[in-house]
């Protein structure tokens, strides 16, 4: 094997590997600091999450989410850039999605409303991103703070227009009215069910469709188009980019867009396919969820569908978790992911020193 | 006439109760910032403090334990940022998210393991809280007009952690301005490689400030749950260290600026619930949303560089690497 083979062997799987199996011990111990045998838990959360028909349907729905935000992120990173903010734009891009599937007439077809109350979760989105790219692009501004308190004005208008504009006449709980039907995007058992199958009903809709869809096209559009491979430039190096005439302001504020968008996509999911009005915090978690699947799918569109599948198992199995076991709550889940965020980011070259004095001696004898 | 005064006074006695955390966790981010690592982890430093204070006081029984242990509980969150973004000069920012989104999950499945109720502690009995203490000369001053009143519920009246914020700031000006130490930390956050040149080691340098910064935060974490509440309760920061984080950039990383921004921001939020459903003539009803998020606006106006421009220290979030 050549010295650049092994080494991106190295980097790209073994390392990252090392990184996921850490966060998977240290995991365990909490377990065992709580009193609970982490192999009897791994078993109720695998069977919880994949053992029967609805719960798969739980964890694929949960996952569809981490695929936009886990998307978000890397794209961002790809460019260089730390998205902080995919609550906040998940959140946002939700209500983009509620104004066009509230106020359309009820009377149009599904094939133009369903796109149009997709785009408006996209358009959202990128619209909360934009200000904190314009301010890291042409200010100077830091796009992590900024973006931090961008998730927290989100919230802020959120609660302002859910309780002052959306809400019904009448209603105490801050929820809009119910989406117009043709915007409501289908059941994948009733889907199944049109067909003659027959499958256990669970909130997993047609959005995951949409996730593999955007995942193709982030993929093809990073690695086979010119803006991805601007985007990446600047990632590498923000001078490099310049001297091979690329405008990093511009590339800032492109990517930053995208990403808001695709973080705005958790609204499709969570909207549109289960609860069918918009109400408060039903983002919650998923912005930050994205981090970590982006960290652990190193930032590539394969890796963050497998990341997202796992982080499905997690809250799915984590819910089992709690209803099976009364030591563990769901908030197990979170834990690993601050545990997956500290390994697999904070701490990713944790292995390294290890690895290259193993390997310095079998380098030194070719 | 005294009505309004009698008011004033009060929102200035809840901004000053509000602003301690925020004290606390800016104090702790401007030493981490000042030696050049970025301090995202604040929030998940108050909230773990808080949590362990609560518990260790409830079964302790005494609130100094309480205070011991929250600050431990936070300096070992900010050494394991330590030794991520120091020693192993992984990405500070990601660090910093992991601390937060591990105590806000640590928090929750510890009280459930130890209390048998997911994000919430056993209330405190006064013994083993913070309680207020009467200053001295209260008798002689209170029958005095305005003074009496000010003396009274402004001055007087707060738990010990609320007097040692105060104190903190013009300490934490000495340290950084005046001490060899604080020489070092401004250095070595402008420009590491001069520091490291002149034989004194940067890493230990960082270690150092983010080993006070934890210290600091766990005292402003131990304020929320055995002084200002007498409980844990799920996510009770609520984005304090964030404000904490926007106060340190409005106040450029500045003690006495820092302090007066966190004053403000305490300030806006004491009179958000005041003004809630009072119609201003002429403007309407503010809705109590806006003056929640005006921090986070003001910030971002600044950090765009409208209002005065905010330059954070040159080395913040780059780790060192030394040339061999």
């Amino acid at each position: 094997m050549t010295r650049e083979r092994r080494l991106s062997w190295i980097n790209g799987l073994l390392l990252p590997f090392l990184n996921v199996l850490t966060a998977f011990i240290a995991t365990a111990i909490v377990f065992i600091l709580i009193g609970v045998d982490p192999i009897e838990a791994t078993k109720i959360l695998i069977y919880g999450a994949l053992g029967y028909d609805e719960g798969l349907g739980y964890t694929l729905y949960y996952a569809t989410n981490f695929v936009f935000t886990g998307l978000a992120v890397a794209v961002a990173f790809h460019a260089g850039l730390f998205n902080i903010g995919g609550e906040g734009q998940a959140y946002v891009g939700g209500l983009g999605t509620a104004i066009v599937a509230l106020y359309l007439n009820p009377a149009l077809s599904a094939w133009i409303v369903i796109p149009l109350a997709i785009s408006g979760g996209l358009l959202f989105g990128a619209l909360w991103a934009i200000i904190p790219a314009y301010l890291q692009a042409y200010r100077g501004s830091h796009i992590v703070i900024t973006t931090i308190m961008f998730n927290f004005l989100a919230s802020a208008l959120m609660v302002y227009v859910l309780v002052n504009v959306l809400r019904e006449v009448g209603e105490m709980s801050p929820e809009s009215a119910d989406f117009i039907k043709a915007s409501w995007l289908p059941f994948v058992h009733d889907v199944f069910a049109s067909f003659g199958y027959k499958i256990a009903k669970s909130p997993l809709n047609l959005s995951i469709l949409v996730a593999l869809f955007f995942s193709g096209l982030v993929w093809f559009f990073l690695w086979h188009t010119r803006w991805g491979y601007a985007i990446r430039a600047v990632g590498k190096s923000n001078d490099a980019a310049v001297y091979g005439g690329i405008n990093p302001k511009k590339i800032i504020i492109v990517t930053m867009c995208i990403s808001g968008a695709l973080a705005g996509l958790v609204g499709i999911n969570e909207l549109m396919g289960v609860q069918h009005r918009l109400f408060l915090n039903f983002n919650y978690g998923y912005g930050f969820g994205g981090i970590a699947v982006a960290l652990m799918g190193r930032n590539h569109p394969v890796g963050i569908l497998i990341a997202a599948f796992l982080f499905g198992i997690l809250y799915q199995g984590g819910a089992e978790l709690d209803f099976e076991l009364q030591n563990v709550s769901r908030d197990i889940v979170v834990v690993m992911q601050g545990l997956v965020i500290l390994f697999c980011g904070g701490l990713e070259y944790l292995y390294r020193p290890i690895l290259i004095r193993f390997l310095a001696p079998i380098e030194a004898t070719e | 006439m005294s009505d309004i005064f009698l008011s004033t006074v009060l929102t200035l006695d809840a901004s000053v109760r509000v602003c301690v955390p925020l004290i606390f966790a800016s104090m702790a981010g401007l030493f981490a910032e000042r030696s050049g690592v970025v301090d995202i982890g604040l929030e998940g430093k108050l909230l773990m403090s808080a949590f362990i204070a609560a518990s260790a006081a409830v079964v302790f029984g005494s609130p100094w334990i309480g205070l011991l242990a929250g600050i431990i509980a936070s300096s070992v969150l900010a050494m394991v940022h330590g030794f991520a973004s120091i020693t192993y000069k992984g990405n500070q920012i990601v660090s910093g998210v992991a601390i937060n989104i591990l105590a806000a999950g640590l928090t929750m499945i510890l009280s459930l393991a130890w209390f048998k109720k997911a994000g919430i502690t056993p209330t405190l009995n006064n013994d083993q809280r913070f309680l207020s203490i009467d200053l001295p000369g209260l008798d002689l001053i209170d029958h005095v007009p305005i003074l009496g009143v000010i003396y009274r519920e402004l001055i007087s009246g707060h738990n010990i952690l609320v007097y040692l914020a105060f104190v903190i700031v013009p300490m934490v000006w000495w340290v950084v301005f005046k001490t060899r130490f604080g020489l070092r930390l401004r250095a070595v956050g402008e420009n590491p490689k001069a520091v490291d040149t002149a034989g004194i080691s940067v890493e230990s340098l960082r270690y150092k400030a983010l080993l006070i910064g934890g210290i600091l935060c766990g005292i402003g974490g131990v304020y929320l749950s055995t002084a200002y509440n007498a409980q844990f309760v799920k996510d009770m920061t609520a984005g304090s260290g964030f404000i904490a984080l926007a106060a340190l950039i409005f106040g450029k990383w500045h003690p006495y600026k820092v302090l007066a921004a966190c004053f403000l921001f305490a300030f806006l939020d004491a009179i958000s619930i005041r003004l809630q459903g009072i119609v201003i003539p002429g403007v309407g009803e503010i809705p109590v949303q806006l003056i929640e998020a005006t921090p986070y606006i003001l910030t971002i106006i600044l950090l765009a560089g409208f209002i005065g421009k905010a330059v954070p220290p040159k080395a913040s979030a780059q780790p060192y690497i030394k040339e061999l």
